[in-house]
């Protein structure tokens, strides 16, 4: 079985995932776009791991999902707690932290 | 000329090794007065009037000591202790008591303990009394160091601390700019002339290995004669600066800022004439050089003429008496240049002059006290029946300084004139015209000061000084009179041994010589020619306009201060304002510049962080794509 289409598959979900980053305004959008782009890279790691039949791929992509879900626990609540100050999860708002 | 051995100093034995303690008591009244502060305010100024007092004696005691020994013995060293020793080299503390040192530290522990009993009574009423007096005895203290010492170092020691007590005392009364003014002057004049003392030291180590006045006389014979000269003209510039010789002479005439009893202990009687001492202590110097001799004969014949000259055109009593004393000290460095037929009447003439114008100064410091503080001779005028007692002194002073038969200054200065007259017909008549001229002002201040009509100021109601002021006038008018009779047949004898010349055996009673004649006529053509100005007719209150260049360059103090702005100060502060430009500009400038350069830049790199996340995002993928697209391209390339 070719691996083409997994790849293209991924490389699909990753350009929505980045197109959805640099569009949308509203974090937690942003979050969703970030975990397709993470998610897009599982396939990619579990789809070569298949390929060279091998289990170093999928190793791997349990360490993305173990650091995605801690990431998300720590961007959740700083999201949150962004939206208890702010009354708004819009990304563009929350721009004091610059030069 | 023949050079006789000078002593070799024999060790301290008895009560020579307590030498030491001449300077130390002064010293450690000044110490007490300066650190017990005002417990001691209402009894220091007796402290510290005992403690010369005491110096003298011990002075007196060794001077003694000295006259019975046989005159090879008459040189004493005292090594007290090592004060430096580092590698090859050692310092020594050392006193040398000899002939020459003896009679200075005589005169300056007898003369300033006068001083200090005239003071108790003219500073009786200043709140800085005890700081006063806990100046002059540290000055005696350093006074007496600078002509203890058995070494050039530690005479600089002296020499520095005279400096410095000269700089307190003239800038006593601070709260006058003039006065803190004059002290600063005096600072920095004698700072220029500290430097060719220190560089003649230098060369001295560098030559001799030792700093030591018997090193330096065993060695001075063999230096080649650019080494002597160049010794010579450094310790000159020295000289220069402490006796207010030209070029150096600028500061004394405004070191009358100082209380009165300052201006005659410091400004007349004895630091000014350390220059004196300094050139005749380094006679074996200057015996190895001709050209460093004539130097010192010719400033000190500038200076006499230089000194009277302004003399003669001031109407301030205590500038007429600085001028005097410029010129006086002319004379002595004359004698001194002139070698060793002038030493001794060098080291004489200083004598009478520190007796004959120390009482003229507390003369004129009586009068002021008498006047309410005003020093303007043209608001005197007939106060001989108010102050008998100060214009009976004051006249024995007067008759000393203008050589009048038999009296103090007639021997000392005879002897120079007679001296410059045998070494050179130019300086002979330079110090002929100013014996003529000395009496010509110093008769004119006479007859402004106490003779004439009354010009006084209103309110004013002189009145004589009191006896405690009055008591050192009359001890000092009594040397004025006798010291040349007394002195005359016995100091060129006294002094041979330390100085290096001969006995030339005089007698108490004058020499009559055709040059000692020549001299009475010119002292009597300059009376004559100040009363015909200054004695007929009334003397204007107001300074009269004048015409005449030499009186106004005179009233300027020969430009001498519009000389060092312009050659000295004016081009040092240019320099200075130059080298503060480049400073600021080219070295300052060069590095805000670089600084200016990085924050410019990473203000610029900053706008980067706009806080949009987005817009980091985009950077990231935008540089994702770079990296693709080299990827790419790399692959199929």
């Amino acid at each position: 079985m070719s691996a083409d289409a997994y790849v293209i598959l991924a490389a699909i979900l990753f350009s929505i995932g980045v197109l959805g980053f640099l569009v949308r305004r509203n974090a937690l959008v942003l979050f969703m776009s970030v975990e397709l782009m993470l998610n897009s890279c599982n396939l990619l790691f579990v789809t070569f791991a298949r390929q060279w039949g091998n289990l170093d791929g999928q190793v791997a992509s349990f360490f993305v999902m173990v650091v995605a879900a801690a990431e998300v626990v720590v961007g959740l609540s700083i999201i949150v707690a962004i939206f208890r100050t702010r009354r708004s999860a819009s990304v563009d708002n929350a721009n004091l932290l610059k030069y | 000329m023949t050079l006789l051995e000078t002593l070799t100093p024999v060790p301290a034995t008895g009560l020579f090794e307590y030498a030491w303690l001449m300077i130390a008591i002064p010293l450690a009244v000044a110490g007490l007065l300066l650190l017990a502060g005002k417990v001691t305010d209402a009894w220091g100024h007796f402290v510290a009037t005992v403690a010369p007092i005491a110096s003298f004696v011990i002075a007196l005691v060794l001077f003694l000591d000295l006259l019975a020994r046989d005159p090879g013995q008459r040189a004493v060293s005292s090594q007290l202790y090592d004060w430096v020793t580092a590698g090859s080299w050692t310092f020594r503390i050392g006193l040398l008591v000899d002939p020459l040192s003896i009679v200075f530290a005589l005169l300056i522990t007898g003369v300033g303990s006068l001083i200090h009993v005239y003071s108790i009574g003219y500073m009786a009423h200043d709140p800085g009394r005890r700081r006063f007096f806990a100046y002059l005895n540290l000055f005696i203290a350093a006074m007496l160091t600078l002509v203890l010492a058995d070494n050039y170092l530690v005479l600089f020691v002296g020499w520095e601390g005279v400096g410095l007590a000269s700089y307190l005392l003239i800038s006593f009364w601070q709260h006058k700019p003039t006065a803190a003014t004059a002290g600063k002057k005096a600072f920095v004049v004698n700072r220029v002339g500290d430097l060719g003392m220190v560089l003649a030291i230098f060369t001295m180590l560098a030559m001799f290995g030792s700093s030591s006045f018997v090193d330096v006389n065993a060695g001075a014979p063999g230096l080649s004669s650019f080494w002597a000269t160049a010794i010579g003209v450094l310790l000159l510039v020295g000289a220069c600066g402490k006796s207010a010789q030209v070029p150096l002479q600028s500061w004394l005439l405004d070191a009358m800022e100082g209380p009165t009893p300052v201006s005659a202990l410091i400004h007349a009687a004895t630091m000014v004439t350390a220059g004196v001492y300094l050139v005749v202590r380094s006679h074996a110097i200057y015996a190895q050089s001709t050209t460093a001799m004539t130097a010192v004969a010719i400033v000190g014949t500038v200076t006499l003429l230089f000194g009277a000259w302004i003399g003669c055109a001031k109407d301030d009593i205590k500038k007429v008496l600085a001028g005097s004393t410029m010129s006086q000290i002319g004379y002595m460095m004359l004698a001194a240049g002139i070698g060793p037929e002038g030493y001794a009447f060098a080291i004489f003439h200083l004598l009478t002059h520190g007796f004959f114008k120390a009482n003229m100064f507390l003369g004129a410091g009586s009068v002021m006290h008498g006047m309410h503080d005003d020093v303007d001779m043209r608001h005197y005028g007939a106060l001989r029946k108010y102050l008998p007692w100060t214009f009976v002194t004051f006249a024995m002073g007067y008759l000393a300084i203008i050589g009048f038969p038999m009296f103090a200054g007639f021997y000392s200065k005879d002897h120079i004139i007679e001296a410059a007259w045998e070494h050179s017909t130019v300086l002979g008549l330079c110090a002929l015209i100013g014996a003529g001229v000395t009496a010509f002002y110093m008769t004119r201040l006479m007859l402004m000061t106490f003779f004439g009509q009354k010009r006084w100021q209103e309110g004013v109601h002189p009145h004589e000084s009191p006896a405690v002021m009055i008591a050192p006038l009359v001890l000092l008018a009594i040397p004025s009179v006798v010291a040349g009779v007394a002195m005359n047949a016995w100091i060129a004898g006294w002094l041979a041994p330390a100085v290096g010349g001969e006995d030339p055996g005089l007698h108490w009673y004058p020499h009559l010589t055709p040059v000692g004649i020549a001299t009475m006529a010119v002292v009597a053509v300059g009376i004559g020619v100040s009363w015909w100005l200054f004695g007929r007719g009334p003397i204007p209150a107001a300074v009269p306009y004048t015409s005449n260049p030499f009186i106004i360059a005179g009233r300027h103090d020969l430009y001498g201060d519009a000389f060092n702005e312009t050659v000295l100060m004016r081009p040092g502060q240019a320099l200075t304002s130059a080298v503060t430009t480049i400073d600021e500009k080219v070295v300052d400038g060069a590095v805000r510049g670089s600084a200016e350069v990085a924050l410019g830049f990473g203000s610029g790199l900053r706008r980067l962080q706009n806080g949009y996340v987005r817009s980091y995002g985009l950077t990231m993928v935008l540089g994702l794509l770079v990296i693709g697209l080299f990827l790419v391209i790399g692959r199929l390339v």
